[in-house]
């Protein structure tokens, strides 16, 4: 067995459940999103804004937002760990990436819930 | 009719860097060979040109190798398939060269070996030997085929990167072998040893193996039905 630390799961199955339950999130938030776009024309700013003052679009909102911090967290470590075979520049690129993740799912929150 | 080859060359003992050689010799219109059998020709033309050959009808997988970018065996890939164009023949990518188009395989039967490529069963030893039914043994067709000829692994990108760790797609078709034969009594073993985020997660399905195996073998589907085995002994 290959043993890994720096990834989001502690294992492989743990990896591949995450990376296909927060990818099925954001392929519905996508396609609601577009959706609702393409069916509020003309979309303007009071329809965007009850939208997004809705309870449910705030909580289906962050949750994309963690998916999207997982799924990213996931798919850079496969990348990295491909692809860079510096453990200290994997490290630091790795910790860069999470750090960024993590940075929008915090400005995604205050955004959504300053609305 | 001329046949037209450019052929990866490099001795370590001699050369400091690779290079291509082209080759080139007369055939009769309308005629064909396998590239092999243009090897052995080319050989003939020039001696110290070096690859591996045995069996010359696809059955030992000695002389898997890429020509015109894609791997294959060269003993049963006929020359008319390139259509007259000029034929680039190098060794199986990724793999350390021993010379010319001999690759040093040894990363590749390490991670063979370390799937446990054989029967282990801890029962009472049958009078004469584990029966099998006709349903059971139908599982192992499309698995037990594999010649080793590292076409599938040498063309997996997750097999490059991570020789050490991803077993890669030869390996794994082995490794489904054995999980899924009624006669194995080791399956949890089996699959604790590969529940890791490389062994068998590498794996992400864009199916290179699928498309240069000559014995038209599905590793992508073995590797998918270990998932399978993985995640249900998970969840």
């Amino acid at each position: 067995m290959v043993t890994n630390a720096a990834s989001f799961g502690r294992s492989g199955v743990h990896d591949f459940i995450l990376l296909r339950a927060s990818a099925v999130i954001l392929a519905c938030y996508t396609i609601f999103l577009v959706s609702f776009i393409a069916l509020s024309a003309p979309l303007t700013y009071e329809i965007w804004h009850g939208l997004f003052s809705a309870l449910p679009m705030k909580v289906f909102t962050l949750l994309t937002l963690i998916a999207l911090l997982i799924h990213a967290w996931i798919g850079s470590w496969q990348v990295l760990t491909d692809y860079v075979k510096n453990t200290a520049l994997r490290g630091v690129l790795q910790f860069t990436f999470v750090v960024t993740a993590f940075a929008y799912l915090a400005a995604g929150i205050v955004i959504v819930w300053g609305v | 009719m001329k046949l037209a080859f450019s052929v990866y060359r490099y001795n370590p003992d001699v050369d400091t860097k690779p290079r291509m050689q082209d080759y080139s010799f007369e055939v009769p219109d309308g005629s064909d060979m396998m590239v092999l059998d243009a090897l052995l020709k080319l050989k003939e033309i020039d001696p110290t040109l070096s690859f591996r050959r045995s069996c010359r009808e696809g059955v030992c997988g000695s002389d898997g190798m890429n020509m015109n970018g894609k791997n294959g065996l060269a003993c049963i890939t006929p020359v008319s398939t390139f259509k007259g164009k000029t034929i680039e023949i190098r060794p199986l990518p990724g793999m350390p060269v021993v010379r010319d188009l001999v690759v040093d395989l040894s990363q590749f039967y390490k991670q063979y070996e370390k799937i446990k490529p054989y029967l282990i069963n801890d029962e009472k030893k049958p009078a004469r030997e584990h029966l099998q039914s006709p349903e059971e043994r139908a599982h192992l067709d499309g698995l037990y085929e594999c010649i080793m000829c590292a076409c599938c692994s040498t063309a997996c990108p997750s097999f490059w990167w991570n020789p050490d760790k991803f077993v890669g797609p030869s390996g794994l078709l082995h490794a489904y072998r054995f999980l899924i034969d009624s006669r194995d009594t080791a399956t949890e073993e089996r699959l604790a040893e590969l529940d890791d985020a490389y062994s068998v997660f590498r794996c992400h399905g864009i199916m290179n193996c699928v498309d240069v195996c000559p014995k038209g073998l599905n590793p992508t589907k073995a590797i998918g039905h270990i998932k399978s085995m993985l995640l249900k002994r998970a969840v």
